[in-house]
């Protein structure tokens, strides 16, 4: 049954198409994909296959390796060689795809509680050996698809269904946590600053060693809700109004706090062998 | 500048069944290795660390061995053959990954050099408790491929084999050895490299518009897409349709997942392996395998001896399990003995399979030790008495 | 377009115009792009797809200058704009005066 349309303005106009340029890079057979409206991660993975495309290499380059939860489901969209793993465990099976097959651009898209927490031990060790892999780290501050439980990301004091007084754990600052560990490229975004999102996905991807882009992105369903903050557009706004960049800043100052400015930018961008070129290379 | 030694070191050796394990899997072109120490299994891992340079390969010492598991998943799906060793508690870690190699039906060898347990037991003895653990160690309905050398030089024959069944059927195909066997030393023949026959992997014929990635052939095996080549291959944990995009949904199930069990249950004669000595006028048979078979072919010698008329059944591959010939066997004989270094769990599957219609006699060893014969005598007799 | 001051090469240079195309049933109403476009050109409609969401609108479309900002911030796949290449909106001192496009206004697209 369709209401019948109402115009509030005679000038309003609703150009109908079926398909999207984005298309031929997405399982269009799986559209409408399954994240709630004004989720963020739509977004981040509008961001990467924009960068995609823009990379002068064909799509049968690059391989999408992630794990469980609501960001997990983004190798299911895109229309690459894609693998959906086991909670916590993208970035291991990312590095035996990478070693394996060095000439592919392996790209980890997991979110914060599948690399932060159950993959935590995996992320720390990929950034020490400088693997060649680039991961994307959507966080958005909860577990979503479980239902909305604390993160290791979550900020101190705010409300999940299993800190339901509040948090009282203080979050992973991600940025520090890889780069302390000898990350080669690391910045922050958020799921509103599309374009520098696109330019540090291309960045991280065409960059030798372990890249980081930690994209801060709303959930309106569970963290928003939970935390009485709107719905994912008042969380963009939010980052409208709260985001300040400061390219290089020292990773150990971008904590982030409940409701609290985020600094975002590209903190760290330094040239390092990677795991094969000194493995291949040998010592002595 | 010498040149490096190849995959295969054609030649009569001196080796233990660890190393001998990490020979086999270069032979049957293994060329990725991510690990972890445990004892006594390391020596697979420091073997491959050495010798996979030589071959072009990588090794990898990961973090942990779920991360190990994941990593040869990864690699196996990078387009190489992949391998990881470990022991009791690392094979505990591995369970979960070894589901996702077997719903995403992926090629790769994990070898369990078997010691004491539970827990951390008996790090350095030797020990057969792990063998239910393989068949059921995951979570979820499944059926596995696992194999079990007694020797230094089946460690060598047995892991190219494991590689082959693991290319063949579409899984993680597990080398239970133990400590004895990974430890001792013996005489390895590895044969011309002509001689090795190396599983090519079943890739498909289609093109990518054409190509579903979990359409089965007649032995309900799917063949393989190569990834970077078009394919936009998608794997996924989660219950999957033809096409391997998640269906979390009954119908599904129903369709996807008994084929997993089925491509081994109705394939199990041909993945199936075991040797038998003196069955055919044999009263008592007694099953065995891995390092107790070499204590029990003696036993079975001195039993002869003394006039008792013992068959001797080994198994090479202990899962899938020869449930036809043991129900043959069962209409035959007054009873089987299975001596094993546990306290009763290939047993279990011999007790399931006779039902009744025969003795079954266990000899258990709570693990540190192998058997004296004179203890597996004992257990013929209580069948015969 | 306003302008403090009236640029001296201004007449040279001319905003590219856009069209926007929405794919209806994937449109979950989130409205970022009503938000995030530039140019006001959208709106939420009171129209709604199978599932119930209210779609977008463009109620300024011939304000659109094809910057796909809808395009990259929709989580849904669910908007894009094209160029359209005759057609320029070429602005003049100040205020928001539009042309006519040469080949007048395009046919509505399904």
């Amino acid at each position: 049954m369709s209401a019948s349309p109402t115009k509030t303005n005679s000038d309003a106009k609703v150009n109908k198409a079926t398909t999207h340029p984005k298309d031929r890079l997405l399982r269009q057979d799986r559209l409408p994909h399954i994240w709630c409206p004004t989720c963020g991660i739509g977004t981040c993975v509008s961001s990467f296959v924009e960068a995609i495309d823009e990379i002068d290499l064909p799509p049968e380059q690059f391989a999408v390796v992630s794990g469980i939860g609501c960001t997990g489901r983004v190798a299911g969209y895109v229309k690459l060689d894609s693998f959906h793993t086991t909670h916590g465990r993208a970035i291991p099976f990312a590095t035996g795809l990478h070693l394996t097959n060095p000439k592919q651009k392996v790209i980890v898209f997991s979110g914060d509680g599948d690399l932060v927490a159950i993959g935590g031990n995996h992320l720390i060790h990929a950034a020490r050996r400088n693997m060649d892999i680039t991961v994307i780290c959507v966080n958005n501050f909860i577990y979503g698809m479980t239902g909305g439980q604390l993160a290791p990301t979550t900020p101190h004091t705010a409300k999940t269904t299993t800190s339901p007084a509040g948090n009282t754990e203080f979050p992973f600052n991600v940025p520090h946590l890889v780069a302390s560990c000898g990350a080669t490229y690391v910045a922050r975004w958020t799921a509103l600053h599309v374009r520098r999102l696109k330019r540090a996905m291309i960045e991280a991807i065409m960059k030798p060693g372990f890249s980081l882009v930690e994209v801060i992105a709303p959930c309106s369903t569970l963290y928003a809700r939970k935390n009485r903050l709107g719905s994912g557009t008042d969380l963009m706004q939010f980052y409208h109004d709260n985001c300040e960049v400061q390219h290089n800043a020292n990773t150990a100052d971008v904590d982030i706090g409940f409701q609290n400015k985020i600094i975002i930018g590209k903190f760290v961008d330094i040239e390092k062998p990677t795991f094969l070129d000194r493995y291949n290379k040998g010592i002595g | 500048m010498s040149k490096a030694p190849g995959a295969v070191l054609t030649g009569e050796h001196f080796m233990n069944g660890d190393v001998a394990a990490a020979e086999g899997a270069l032979a049957a072109g293994c060329t990725f290795f991510a690990g972890y120490p445990i004892t006594p299994a390391t020596e697979v891992a420091e073997r491959m660390s050495k010798r996979l340079p030589d071959v072009g390969g990588v090794y990898i010492q990961m973090e942990d061995e779920i991360a190990s598991m994941c990593a040869i998943l990864g690699g196996s799906w990078g387009g190489r053959k992949s391998m990881t060793s470990t022991s009791g508690p690392g094979f505990s870690l591995m369970q979960e990954n070894i589901g996702l190699g077997i719903m995403t039906e992926t090629p790769c060898v994990v070898v369990n050099v078997q010691r004491g347990g539970p827990s951390t037991g008996l790090p350095t003895l030797v020990a057969q408790q792990d063998m239910m653990q393989a068949r059921w160690g995951s979570h979820g309905d499944y059926e596995i491929i696992a194999l079990s050398p007694n020797s230094p030089q089946e460690c060598f024959n047995l892991t190219i084999e494991a590689f082959k069944l693991s290319e063949t059927y579409r899984l993680p195909v597990l080398l239970m050895t133990d400590e004895v066997v990974g430890h001792m030393t013996e005489k390895v023949v590895i044969p011309a490299t002509s001689k090795i026959k190396q599983a090519k992997r079943r890739l498909t014929k289609k093109k990518p518009d054409k190509y579903l990635a979990y359409e089965h052939d007649k032995d309900l095996v799917p063949p393989m897409a190569e990834i970077g080549k078009g394919y936009n291959v998608h794997i996924t944990g989660l219950t999957h349709d033809e096409r391997g995009y998640p269906a979390v949904v009954a119908p599904v199930q129903k369709r996807m997942v008994p084929r997993l069990l089925d491509k081994i249950t109705q394939n199990a004669k041909a993945i199936s392996k075991f040797e038998e000595i003196n069955t055919d006028d044999a009263e008592v048979i007694v099953l065995c395998y891995g390092i107790t078979s070499r204590v029990a072919l003696k036993a079975t010698e001195m039993a002869r001896d003394k006039g008792i008329k013992v068959g001797f059944l080994r198994l090479q591959v202990v899962w899938p399990f020869p449930e036809w010939r043991i129900r043959e066997l069962a209409a035959q004989v007054k009873g089987f003995v299975v001596p094993e270094i546990n306290m009763g769990q290939v047993v279990l599957e011999v007790e399931r399979i006779v039902a009744g219609q025969t003795k079954t006699v266990l000899v258990p060893h709570p693990g540190g030790e192998v058997h004296d014969p004179e203890t597996i005598i004992a257990g013929i007799e209580e069948v015969i008495k | 377009m306003r302008f403090w001051r009236t640029p001296l090469d201004q007449e040279k240079f001319n905003a590219p115009k856009g069209r926007i195309f929405i794919i209806v049933e994937r449109c979950k109403g989130c409205s970022f792009c009503v938000e995030y476009c530039p140019r006001g050109v959208l709106q939420i409609s009171d129209q709604f797809n199978k599932k119930g969401y209210h779609y977008p609108e463009a109620i300024k479309e011939d304000a659109c200058v094809d910057c796909n900002l809808c395009e990259s911030i929709c989580p849904e796949f669910a908007i894009y704009s094209d160029r359209i290449e005759e057609e320029a909106v070429s602005t003049s001192t100040g205020a928001d005066t539009k042309q006519e496009s040469i080949a007048g206004k395009e046919a509505e697209g399904e």
